[in-house]
């Protein structure tokens, strides 16, 4: 049966008709209606289930607070969970699904939850699955688990697609003077007013049409106002953004919104997104954001047909939709009278029950002319009808109690208990919302931001005095950021007649009934005793234990009601209670739209060296390494990685081959004092590097720790060329450009990076000599005596290529690094590799590159690891003992210096043909317990020595473990290894291949 | 998202900055005892209120700042390059 009134719903477009799908079946709407209206118009009263119980629910409200109509919308990968109904706006071809239901939302077979309802109370779960005598077998975190599966499966929401999303998001900022959320009476004032000073406004919506309570009013009046209220903003040059939801106030003025651009189509046209996150920064914001209404607690409250009154009259006025033929109304305050009036002139019957005693007014004889019947001092004590509330039973207040006083039959019932400010935003920042008795809300708290408050939002109640009240905000905020604006008058809160009565709960006639104070938690009023009886009498606790507020909708209908009834039994005033800390987002945000585009390959920056193309044009398989993609190894037809790196490397030992090194750190270190700084900055002797040499250096933190290891390069007198890892480059120059501006800043000394602008090739193996001569335009520029080990020298490639090289070595054997202009690089490839090529040399990945060091027992980043010292890597004697350098003082604490530190070792298995796992600890044999004794950082196969090594640190180091019996211990995949400590140089410990 | 006033750039978000610490801290001579670096490097304020404090402008001059910043509301009272000589010039100008 259609609930739409022969004609009126100022705002959905009855001319036209929109088809959707609800549940399976095709139903008919309009443009401009919303999910939870178009339902609601086809006679839907049932649209979800509850949480926990299991049962029915319906359409609550009409806004952001709607805790009954959650509803899973589209299909297949765009299938979104929990979505409300009542702010979805209609298309044709909507597809959406009730929730939480099994087999059908009219027959629920978890509705039986609801029958066990009396062992379901506040902390069950916790109190039966954690284990309680009997079930001492069941206690403890794993069994806990094993249960929560079961328990989430049968208490539950929508379930979320599980493909990937087919819809782009993005991220984008924004700047204005003033920043007015909500567009209702309020918000549009004070955007006009500050608009018209001159200030750049920008005024947000969270629903598809801008208006907010003038969209719910029935008169010409509203709609006039609205009219003219958005022309003049829009004369004045202010942007009004609809579909988009304030969900955070941040530090500074900063504000996070989400546009949902494209949600109300199927899919979103051409390019669009399908939301976007916009940050903004404002100088001043101005919180018009309404109040929401609050209902009541009495014997099955959740019947579906029960709505907020506010609910009812929108549902007629901006959609043409009555909510119900005979209707009644409960309340506590004036604010439902205008739509009592407007739903009995639709043509309804409409029955107030109005909880106050009161005297005769002005508002019940003007409701009674137009047919509507008040009973004052009475309200609703419980709601009947499973499916759909028919019947609610009637008590009448005597001397401060709820006496039964018969019932009343209806197919609505709206109900008002007062309203509640949304000051969540203006929260958020920290200014503690203060209780008003009189006015029975929370008012937003004092705060030193630029935030105003307007309207409803302040406790403002007539659209009247919203609307001056806005415009009082206007002009303060245009003035605050230094425009012209007439001061205006701020109006008085409140505005009603008759004052509103602290009602919060109608005790039902019969026992262990519910009362629903969370609907969307099913969390009830007894629930809230119960857990004040417990002793979870602070507000935050009683939230944890109860769930109350940890919704979706976070609290928004049933928050102040949970808080006044635990106010109520523990005998405090509810300012005494308080409320829960309000942090963002305001409403539920989709990970998407946080992510923006930075998914996939956008996920982060990807560098390439100049050689990237290069590497692929000879069958490179890359790798991350950072942010950097690198060779990984280059494999022959249809060879594997561990094939391919054992054959690199063992043609770097043989003969000769080629590594790209570009993504090593370098940083440019010149000035007069550059020398001066380097010998602070490293802890090696550096005062006596002359020109055309170079030096591994060791930098270490304050605190003694090793922060990165590379090379310095002695171009010039005042000119020094560093290399760093390609894991800290940009930590080191960070700390270097903190050393000489905020520490040192009389040093004469720069650094500059100049990563990108160096291609670097490392040369090594016995005939990188000879190949590297036949590249340079003067072949003996790099003969044994001009270029000795550690020798620096600037030549020119065959080509007149400009190019730095050094005579250093990662691989242990006779090696250059080779640097030329980025541009260069591929041609330094070519130069290269043509001659390697002639000699069998070949290529080296990062793989092999990894095999080299490993066996020489160099370090990386899986080494320094940000515990380890000088000593503990082996490299103490590093240290000069001469000078004083960054860290040299700590690292002489006592404990840094302690024998049975973990020392950097070599490893190898007992039994030469098994292998172990980067990763795995080092136990005592027959002891695989608790953190071991070390641990393993890296593991290759040595072609040079024929099986598989490792590297790692054990306690005490090599000297301690020689001959005792040690495992690689990795429960998880595999069986433990029996493995000789060694020491770390597990090649060629004399070093006598760096001579070629 | 604080709001950074670059004496270079103007005013950047910080997520621009990475946070460097106190600046107020006196690092003693490389020489110095290692109960001097102790304390410089492990005995750190907390205060609650106004606190100097190195910010790094990453992504932008790469300058060293010193803010003047009240840990509690997050207001920033003052912003200055860490190098006295870079701060007399950039101030200079304005």
């Amino acid at each position: 049966m259609s609930s739409r009134v022969g004609q009126g719903g100022r705002y959905v477009d009855r001319d036209q008709v929109l088809t959707f799908r609800w549940e399976g079946g095709e139903y008919t709407g309009h443009p401009g209606d919303t999910l939870a209206s178009a339902l609601l118009a086809n006679g839907i009263r049932v649209v979800g289930r509850s949480f926990k119980y299991h049962r029915p629910r319906g359409v609550m409200s009409a806004g952001t607070e709607e805790s009954g109509a959650l509803v899973t919308l589209g299909v297949g990968p765009r299938r979104d969970p929990n979505v409300k109904a009542t702010e979805t706006e209609l298309y044709d071809g909507l597809q959406a699904h009730g929730q939480n239901a099994w087999p059908s939302l009219r027959f629920d077979l978890g509705a039986l939850n609801d029958r066990l309802s009396r062992f379901l109370q506040a902390g069950f779960y916790y109190k039966t699955f954690m284990g309680i005598p009997p079930l001492e077998w069941g206690r403890g975190t794993g069994a806990w688990m094993w249960y929560e599966k079961w328990i989430r499966r049968a208490a539950g929401m929508g379930k979320a697609s599980r493909a990937p999303d087919p819809d782009a998001y993005e991220q984008t900022h924004r700047f204005c003077d003033v920043l007015v959320v909500g567009t209702g009476p309020a918000g549009l004032a004070a955007a006009q007013a500050a608009a018209e000073a001159g200030a750049d406004v920008l005024v947000v919506e969270q629903d598809f049409l801008p208006g907010g309570a003038l969209l719910s009013d029935g008169g010409e009046t509203s709609a006039t106002l609205r009219r003219n209220r958005l022309q003049a903003i829009e004369a004045a040059g202010a942007t009004i953004m609809t579909r988009t939801t304030v969900f955070g106030l941040y530090d500074h003025g900063v504000a996070g919104l989400i546009e949902r651009v494209t949600d109300h189509l199927p899919a979103p046209p051409g390019e669009q997104p399908r939301q976007r996150f916009w940050i903004v920064r404002t100088r001043r914001i101005i919180l018009a954001t309404g109040a929401i209404e609050r209902h009541l607690a009495f014997g099955d409250n959740d019947r579906p047909g029960i709505l907020t009154a506010a609910a009812g009259r929108t549902y007629l006025n901006r959609f043409g939709v009555l909510p119900g033929r005979r209707i009644a109304v409960a309340t506590n305050n004036d604010s439902i009278y205008t739509g009592a009036m407007d739903l009995a002139n639709a043509g309804a019957d409409v029955v107030v029950l109005d909880g106050r005693d009161m005297a005769d007014n002005a508002l019940v004889s003007q409701a009674e002319r137009c047919g509507v019947t008040v009973y004052r001092g009475k309200s609703v004590s419980r709601a009947h009808g499973g499916n759909g509330v028919s019947l609610i039973e009637v008590s009448r207040r005597r001397q401060g109690a709820w006496m039964p006083d018969g019932s009343l039959a209806c197919d609505a019932l709206l109900v008002s208990g007062g309203w509640s400010p949304a000051i969540a935003l203006h929260s958020q920042r920290g200014a503690l919302p203060v209780w008003n008795e009189p006015l029975g809300c929370f008012l937003p708290g004092e705060t030193d931001e630029a935030i105003d408050v307007a309207g409803a939002a302040a406790g403002v109640w007539t659209t009247e005095a919203c609307d001056r009240s806005g415009a009082a905000a206007g002009s303060r905020a245009a003035a605050a950021v230094g425009y012209a604006a007439t001061p205006k008058e701020t109006p008085e809160r409140g505005g009603w007649a008759q004052p509103l009565d602290a009602l919060y709960e109608v005790p039902s006639p019969r026992k262990h009934v519910k009362s629903f104070v969370d609907f969307q938690h099913d969390v009830t009023a007894d629930d809230i005793r119960l857990a004040c009886r417990e002793g979870y009498v602070s507000v935050e606790h009683l939230k944890r234990y109860t769930t109350l507020g940890m919704a979706t909708d976070q609290g928004k209908m049933g928050n102040v009601l949970g808080i006044a009834l635990m106010a109520e039994q523990l005998g405090q005033p509810i300012s005494a209670v308080g409320t829960t800390t309000f942090r963002p987002p305001y409403t539920p945000v989709s990970l998407g739209a946080l992510t923006g585009r930075a998914v996939d390959s956008h996920f982060k920056p990807l560098r390439r060296t100049p050689m990237h193309d290069w590497h692929l044009a000879q069958g490179a398989v890359m790798t991350e390494a950072g942010l950097w993609q690198r060779p990984w190894y280059y494999p022959r037809r249809n060879e594997s990685l561990e094939s391919a790196y054992i054959r690199e490397a063992a043609l770097a030992r043989n003969t000769v081959a080629l590594c790209d090194v570009t993504s090593l750190g370098k940083i440019a270190v010149q000035g007069p004092d550059a020398g001066e700084f380097l010998n602070r900055v490293y802890v090696n002797a550096l005062a006596k590097l002359s020109v055309g040499k170079a030096r591994y250096g060791i930098m270490l933190r304050d605190d003694g720790i090793v922060m990165d290891d590379g090379t310095i390069w002695r171009l010039g007198e005042t000119d020094y060329f560093v290399t760093t890892t390609t894991a800290h480059a940009a930590t080191v120059l960070a700390w270097l450009e903190e050393l000489l501006e905020v520490r040192w800043p009389a040093l004469k000394a720069r650094v500059t990076s100049i990563t990108d602008q160096w291609a670097g090739c490392a040369v090594a193996g016995p005939q990188s000599r000879t190949l590297l001569s036949q590249c340079l335009k003067e072949p003996d520029r790099v003969d044994s005596e001009r270029l000795p080990f550690m020798g620096v020298t600037e030549a020119r490639l065959r080509g007149d290529i400009p190019c730095r090289i050094a005579r250093i070595s990662f691989s242990g054997e006779l090696a250059f690094e080779a640097y030329v202009p980025s541009d260069y690089g591929p041609a330094m490839m070519d130069l290269l590799w043509q001659e390697a090529k002639t000699r069998s040399g070949g290529l080296y990945g990062l793989e092999a590159l990894g095999t080299l060091r490993i066996e020489k027992g160099h370090l990386t980043g899986a080494e320094l690891d940000g515990r380890v010292t000088l000593e503990d890597a082996g490299l103490g004697r590093m240290a000069s003992g001469r000078k004083h350098a960054v860290g040299s003082a700590l690292r002489q604490r006592p404990a840094l210096q302690q024998d049975d530190r973990p020392r950097l070792v070599g490893i190898f298995p007992r039994d030469r043909g098994e292998t172990f796992n980067a990763g795995a600890l080092l136990c005592r044999e027959n002891a695989v317990e608790g953190f071991g004794e070390g641990w393993i950082t890296a593991v290759t196969h040595s072609p040079a020595l024929g099986h598989w090594i490792g590297l790692g640190f054990i306690q005490g180091g090599v000297q301690h473990w020689q001959d005792k019996g040690v495992v690689a211990a990795d429960p998880i995949r595999k069986q433990p290894v029996a493995v000789e400590i060694v020491a770390p140089t597990m090649y060629d410990p004399e070093g006598d291949r760096l001579h070629g | 998202m604080l709001r950074i006033r670059c004496p270079y750039c103007g005013e950047r978000d910080h997520s621009e900055f990475r946070y460097g610490g106190d600046a107020t801290i006196e690092y003693p001579a490389l020489d110095a005892s290692a109960d001097a670096w102790h304390d410089a490097v492990f005995q750190r304020e907390n205060p609650r209120g106004w606190q100097r404090e190195t910010w790094h402008h990453v992504h932008g001059c790469r300058l060293w700042l010193i803010v003047e910043r009240d840990t509690l509301t997050h207001e920033i009272r003052s912003v200055r390059a860490a190098r006295p000589d870079i701060a007399a010039t950039l101030e200079g100008e304005s």
